[in-house]
């Protein structure tokens, strides 16, 4: 009977801490992960439990004389759905609708499974964004194909470098390098008119709006670790775009 | 200002960053409708009082309200939402023309405009607390609730 306690107890940790891993790889707020994990062990009758949550790390303590547990979060992306998707597994989980099998099931299934648009869907809406953003923002009707080709090609360019080097800061630089060479040329050759309003418009899919919004929800809810880590990388990246802007320019 | 066109530009580059993001394919039309609310908001408060400040931080208010609505609607995280709403309101120019004034070795200006960039994003920032804030107080009755329940 302790054997089998033992085995549920080791199935629940791996069941919050998966959750957690998969909810902090996708882009998911740290307190959002936080409130996740504690409400799933108080429905598996865990009270005690404690857990500490940063974008590099989830440490887990379910009570006074268990071990603590960590994971290791490596890589980051940015992928909502699989924060929908937990969400809901962890609501039904609450709810009694799953047992804690079937919850671990499910997760590792979400887990394996890539929810991804295909690549060229996604560059295709990073050209659309770029186009709209361009004529918000008072660009020329007749300049907006080349801010549609080249928001596409500043996307490819940072995706693909994303894949050979995992350096998100040098892949965002060379994309907006590109972007500001192609903009460049594109004006001085006298094929479009407005460099400043091209090259804004170009960037904006690159612009890290996800990191932003999440270290203000994170520093409000009082998670002050993760909220200045994340703002430093929003930093960086915003960063890392400016100054291979920077470089075309000062040229 | 062409209303229409405005409204069908700010729906499609909001729809366009939920597929960026990989939002669930059932609420990309939200996000679209949450990143038009925002950006038609921010547009008409800009043009009545001509303070990009307040504009933005209307904007993020109404994005931030209608993220968390349709979030309940949902039950789905709001993140979802209000991520491809703030994008728009983001001060990708002013940040922009800052970085070029220091390139052209013109300090003074790009003070001015590093400045009005900090504010705009504080504003954002402040958009996000308020509208946060706000739905605590509202949903508290129903807040207090779950917690017992919980506790």
């Amino acid at each position: 009977m302790a054997q089998i306690g033992e085995t549920r107890r080791e199935l629940a940790l791996d069941c919050f801490l998966l959750a957690g891993r998969i909810m902090m790889e996708s882009g998911a707020e740290t307190y959002r992960v936080e409130d996740t994990m504690i409400r799933m062990a108080v429905s598996q009758n865990m009270v005690n439990s404690h857990c500490f949550v940063t974008p590099s790390g989830i440490m887990f303590s379910p009570s006074e004389e268990l071990a603590t547990r960590f994971v290791r979060i490596n890589n980051r992306s940015t992928d909502l759905e699989r924060v929908a998707l937990i969400n809901s597994v962890s609501r039904k989980l609450v709810a009694g609708e799953y047992t804690l099998q079937q919850a671990y099931d499910e997760m590792l299934i979400i887990d394996q499974t890539n929810y991804r648009f295909h690549i060229w869907i996604q560059i295709l809406a990073a050209a659309v964004a770029s186009g709209c953003f361009f004529i918000l923002l008072g660009g020329k009707w007749a300049d907006l194909p080349f801010a549609f080709l080249f928001g596409g090609t500043g996307f490819i360019i940072v995706e693909t470098i994303l894949i050979e080097t995992r350096v998100k800061i040098f892949a965002e630089f060379i994309g907006s390098f590109v972007i500001g060479i192609l903009a460049s040329i594109t004006v001085y050759t006298g094929f479009a008119s407005d460099l400043d309003t091209l090259i804004i418009g170009s960037i904006m899919p690159l612009v890290p709006g996800l990191l932003i919004t999440n270290a203000v929800r994170d520093l409000m809810a009082g998670h002050f670790v993760s909220g200045l880590s994340k703002g430093a990388e929003a930093f960086l990246t915003a960063f890392a775009i400016g100054a291979g802007i920077a470089v075309v320019l000062s040229f | 200002m062409n209303w229409p066109l405005e409204a069908f530009l700010s729906f499609m580059a909001a729809g366009a960053f939920g597929v960026i993001f990989n939002t669930p394919r059932r609420t990309l039309i939200s996000c679209g409708l949450v990143g038009m609310s925002g950006w038609l908001i921010y547009r008409i408060f800009f043009l009545t009082f001509e303070d990009p400040v307040q504009a933005s931080f209307a904007g993020a208010f109404v994005v931030s309200i209608v993220a968390h609505l349709l979030a309940k609607k949902f039950r789905m995280p709001m993140i979802i939402f209000s991520i491809a709403g703030i994008i728009p309101l983001v001060p990708g120019s002013k940040a922009y023309n800052a970085m070029r004034k220091i390139v052209e070795h013109n300090y003074l200006e790009a003070i001015a405009f590093a400045s009005e960039a900090m504010m705009i994003s504080g504003a954002v920032a402040m958009g996000l607390v308020f509208a946060e804030v706000l739905m605590q107080l509202f949903f508290k009755r129903q807040a207090k609730r779950i917690q017992k329940k919980w506790a």
